[in-house]
């Protein structure tokens, strides 16, 4: 008799944040409650975080997928989050970027590891996908 | 991959955890959570160490200011050198299972205080206020050696009230102005509280509200003078010393004793009703489907079928 679930069943369990000083949380809003009426688990923080607060968060709260919301020029951080998360051994966590990321940011962000990065007009069904391929990648450590 | 045949894994996992590992904690929540295979072990390796820390319980309606208000705790309580730990439990949506998981923003001022862990989870359609394996959870901060484990529960209406079952001290958070929802809530809410605190008391409204609950209180003859009424303003910390001083002070006065039985009863009743559930419903079993045909003929009550079903095919 199984009683226990199988941990690839639960719910994806999502990060999504704004680090950096910009304040414009609206696309971070649309994002996480998309991410919710497709099933995920999102673990919504607003904006302005520093980055050990995130990487805490992250720790915490065992999550699968970090999503950066960037408008103004805040992807630039992220290098650094990255860098961050390798030094408390979260290196399984996926990191995506959404916003406004020049194309000649975009192949930096991916070096540094980001998984992922959405840019405007990004499909709802690209990104549910997308991140439900990454948390169940993240979760396979 | 981390499975249930990987039991070296989980020996590793659970030693990192009694070792007081911030990563191992987060992930045996994980597996507690999601009841996952690692779970029997990490629960097994925990119980022999439960019952050090103080459990407190908020609950109320949405918007009452709990998290704010817990915000406000912790930081006392951090001034007074306790290590905490935090469940805070939001609702899952019935259509899609998805959660927004919000209570931290509240928290923000504690992220990057290592004496501070934070655990949001879903309810997943468990009723009551919690979700299924809140308690599992709070065990296991217990278990690593947090001073005071608090549970928030999802915004409350009347009958959210599985965190009596838990905590040792339940402080009920209410919003002033809301006029009849504090009737509304009076029959099943106020009467777990140990503490009612009347929150946003910046408002003008508030002292109507602390009148209208003590006046709720005199009808009691029970344990009126066991419940205090308190006024805070979690935003700006007003009433939130006396709030912590109150919840000290009744847990050294009459600390319930958690008699360990009685949780390890709670717990197992849980398990195996959902044994019971996953085989009754999942099972492909011929004789439990002659036992459906049966109650539906009318031939056996639910009840008579329901114990026969335990006794043949579950008492193997």
């Amino acid at each position: 008799m199984e009683s226990t679930s199988n941990r690839s069943q639960r719910p994806p369990k999502i990060l999504i944040t704004k680090i950096g000083l910009d304040g414009h949380d609206r696309g971070s809003r649309v994002i996480a409650t998309q991410l919710r009426d497709a099933g995920m688990e999102v673990v919504y923080t607003g904006p302005w975080q520093e980055i050990l607060a995130v990487v805490k968060l992250a720790l915490e709260e065992d999550v699968d997928v970090i999503g950066i919301s960037a408008l103004a020029t805040d992807h630039l951080l992220v290098p650094k989050l990255m860098d961050a998360l390798r030094s408390a051994d979260l290196a399984h966590v996926r990191v995506v970027v959404g916003g406004i990321v020049p194309p000649e940011d975009e192949s930096a962000l991916l070096m540094a590891g980001v998984s992922k990065v959405f840019h405007p007009g990004s499909s709802r069904d690209e990104i549910v996908s997308d991140m439900n391929r990454l948390a169940s990648e993240a979760r396979s450590r | 991959m981390s499975t249930g045949s990987n039991s070296e894994a989980t020996t590793d996992l659970t030693a990192r955890l009694l070792r007081g590992e911030p990563a191992a904690l987060a992930r045996a929540i994980t597996e507690v959570e999601n009841e996952t295979t690692e779970m029997s072990a990490i629960l097994r390796a925990t119980q022999p160490r439960l019952g050090k820390a103080t459990i407190v319980g908020f609950t109320g309606a949405p918007g009452a200011g709990k998290s704010t208000l817990i915000s406000a705790y912790i930081k006392v309580l951090r001034a007074r050198d306790k290590t905490v730990g935090v469940v805070t439990v939001d609702p899952s949506s019935p259509f899609s299972r998805g959660a927004i998981l919000g209570d931290r923003i509240r928290m923000a001022e504690h992220t990057t205080d290592l004496g501070v862990f934070v655990r949001s989870v879903a309810a997943r359609g468990h009723l009551g206020g919690i979700s299924r394996t809140t308690a599992r959870i709070v065990d296991i901060f217990d278990a690593v050696g947090k001073d005071v484990v608090i549970v928030e529960t999802v915004g409350a209406g009347q009958s959210e009230v599985a965190v009596a079952e838990i905590a040792d001290i339940k402080v009920v958070v209410c919003a002033p102005g809301l006029g009849d929802d504090v009737q509304a809530i009076k029959a099943g809410l106020l009467e777990i509280a140990d503490i009612l605190v009347v929150n946003k008391h910046d408002l003008p409204s508030a002292d109507t509200t602390i009148r209208s609950l003590k006046a709720m209180l005199d009808l009691r003859n029970n344990n009126r003078d066991a419940v205090q009424v308190l006024a805070t303003v979690a935003t700006t910390g007003v009433g939130v010393n006396e709030l912590a001083e109150t919840i000290e002070s009744k847990c050294t006065m009459h600390r319930p004793t958690r008699s360990p039985r009685t949780r390890i009863r709670r717990v197992l009743a849980g398990i195996a009703g959902q044994i019971v559930e996953t085989h009754l419903q999942d099972t492909d079993d011929s004789a439990i489907d002659a036992v459906c045909d049966a109650v539906q003929r009318g031939d056996l009550s639910f009840e008579s079928a329901a114990q026969r079903l335990l006794a043949e095919r579950l008492g193997r």
